[in-house]
């Protein structure tokens, strides 16, 4: 007996035409983007203050500091995982480099460098041991953010007798190091600092490296299905450990901002930033099953959350809104999220 | 010709559970082999060890006439022994093409992703295959079940496998569907290549299979070419032959 394949007809019956919601499914940052605009409508209206130049530089740059981080971490939620110790880390980062330039005298490009290291190996350790135990990465991670929380406040009070580094600006180095990090740029007369300028890189390499290459392709698929990446020859434990390298990467770019503009670093810091990222990364269309989502939304998500942070502040209310305001912000954006993945994933028979 | 993949008294056993003893088959080229079996007969302990996930502890498995262990899926792979699992075939969310590249993807000479030629290829090797679709960037979850395993089965052929191995490819689907990739067994079969289905249903293996391996366990309960058995000898025999005319006879005292 021989089967032999007819062709479909040309018009196939069975497909409909493409709905709006189908297209939607391929553009996950389309929902941030609209609440973007109507977030910026919003307050432009409310406050004048909100659509100066001055304002603009101000909710930019408070968007720049946590868009960094969500852009990463919302690769890594592609990817399936998540980082509770993203925060916390962009404290550590800012406290080896000062700690190594203001105690042991090093020069800050070298601290940064040995900083960077230390990052990086953080980031191959929370990777490395979620891979190895096959424990779920908020454990793992809720582990390392405590441990490094602890290892924040020890040794900052070990060496220095208080819970902050501070003397930075004596160090060598700190200059030359500052303009790559914490300088400002004038645009219309006004100073906007250069970590707006990092966060529009780090999310077009981002997005780019995720769009366009096999690492980025593989990002989606061991986020999706592990078990399916693995057995068509996708390096599933490389590709996942590299990603909470990146978390890491971002961190102590945060972090070095951080130190060389304000030239002190509070041990404590940055405890809880880790679920403004995870919120930031939602908004923009990432998914917290894995799989799907942008780093450009992600990018977007952070804009937000600096628009209406700065917005609140600029319409002379009390902040306490925000919370409220982030609240049904993530409430909606999950929403609509799970409505598009439900799309996706849908079996038809 | 030396056959594809030829076992010979085949074994696995797992601390003191003997999934699999004794188990000789042949896969050649151009030929589908149909192994047949209830839950827990050993089908897939059997295809485990073809695909390189476990190895067999006694007996012989030579893959084109070479004795061979293969440590890895990937080993396998590089065999040209490619698995599509039911349940393990595609990642839901991703797009049509970047599920059919997913761990060979092309790229360009800058060592971007070369998303065009990629689409293109999907579509062509798709079409060669009988397989029209509309959009190939639309998402796998968006297809039906037989057309998933169809990609799947698309994708491998196009990457070179030699053998074809199918776990339970019709298993989760209506008729129609399992029709629908049975005609792409066949066509994969067509091409030249060895498969390998399993199946617990007759009906499916019976018009596309050359030669059918019967499993029950974790032994051979037989082995026959096509023309030494028809359809309801071995529907018979795979559900343990007098036991289901007794349930027979039962059945119909009920509706009696």
């Amino acid at each position: 007996m021989t089967v032999t394949a007819t062709a479909p007809p040309a018009a196939d019956e069975r497909l409909g035409k493409p709905k709006p919601m189908d297209q939607l499914v391929k553009r996950p940052e389309i929902g941030a983007m609209l609440g973007a605009l109507l977030v910026f409508v919003f307050f432009s209206v409310v406050s004048e203050q909100f659509l100066s130049v001055g304002g603009a530089a101000t909710w930019l740059d408070d968007a720049s500091m946590l868009g960094i981080m969500a852009v990463a971490v919302a690769l890594l939620m592609i990817g399936g995982e998540f980082d509770l110790s993203a925060g916390v880390m962009t404290a550590s980062t800012a406290l080896v480099t000062a700690l190594l330039a203001t105690q042991l005298g090093l020069n800050v490009w070298l601290a940064l460098l040995v900083s960077l290291a230390f990052a990086l190996a953080v980031g191959a350790l929370n990777g490395w041991l979620v891979m190895r135990t096959g424990l779920p990465s908020f454990i793992v991670t809720l582990g390392s953010f405590l441990a490094l929380q602890g290892l924040n406040l020890g040794v900052t009070r070990l060496v220095t007798g208080s819970v902050q580094v501070s003397g930075m600006r004596s160090a060598a180095g700190y200059e030359s190091a500052g303009f790559l990090f914490a300088s400002t740029f004038q645009v219309a007369g006004t100073g906007f600092y250069v970590s707006i300028i990092w966060w529009v890189l780090f999310t077009v390499v981002a997005s780019t490296v995720l769009m366009r290459t096999r690492f980025g392709n593989w990002i989606f698929a061991v986020g999706g299905a592990a078990q399916s990446s693995r057995a068509v020859g996708v390096p599933v434990v490389r590709s996942k450990i590299l990603l909470f390298m990146t978390t890491a990467f971002a961190a102590w770019l945060v972090g070095s901002i951080n130190i060389l503009r304000y030239a002190s670093v509070q041990a404590n810091q940055g405890i809880g930033l880790e679920f403004q990222y995870i919120i930031a990364a939602v908004i923009g269309g990432c998914l917290l099953t894995g799989g799907f989502g942008s780093a450009v939304g992600a990018a977007i998500g952070a804009l937000i959350f600096g628009m209406a942070r700065q917005g609140i502040v600029y319409a002379g209310w009390n902040s306490d809104w925000f919370q409220l305001f982030l609240g049904v912000m993530l409430l909606a954006a999950v929403l609509v999220n799970n409505m598009l993945r439900r799309r996706a994933e849908r079996v038809r028979r | 010709m030396t056959p594809l993949i030829e076992t010979e008294d085949i074994g696995k056993t797992y601390g003191s559970v003997i999934a699999l003893s004794d188990v000789s088959t042949v896969v050649n080229a151009g030929e589908v082999t149909c192994v047949l079996g209830d839950n827990g007969a050993g089908k897939s302990t059997l295809i485990k060890i073809l695909a390189g996930v476990h190895q067999h502890d006694r007996g012989s498995f030579k893959v084109e006439g070479q004795e061979i262990r293969f440590s890895s899926p990937r080993e396998a792979l590089d065999h040209g022994i490619a698995t599509v699992y039911q349940d393990l075939a595609v990642v839901p969310l991703m797009s049509v093409w970047r599920n059919f590249f997913l761990g060979s993807e092309p790229t360009t000479k800058l060592g971007f992703l070369d998303r065009k030629k990629g689409r293109e290829i999907t579509r062509k090797a798709l079409s060669d295959m009988g397989i029209d679709l509309r959009d190939v960037e639309q998402p796998v979850g968006t297809l039906s079940g037989g057309e998933r395993q169809c990609v799947a089965i698309a994708r491998a052929v196009h990457f070179g496998a030699k053998v074809l191995i199918l776990d339970e490819p019709t298993a989760a689907l209506g008729v129609k569907q399992a029709g629908v990739v049975l005609k792409y067994v066949a066509q994969a079969r067509d091409r030249g290549l060895g498969v390998v289905l399993i199946t617990h249903n007759p009906h499916h293996a019976y018009p596309v299979g050359n030669r059918f391996l019967l499993l029950k366990r974790g032994r051979a309960l037989g082995s026959y070419e096509k023309s030494e058995i028809d359809i309801n000898e071995l529907t018979k025999q795979m559900a343990g032959g007098a036991e289901l005319e007794a349930l027979e006879h039962e059945l119909r005292g009920v509706e009696a």
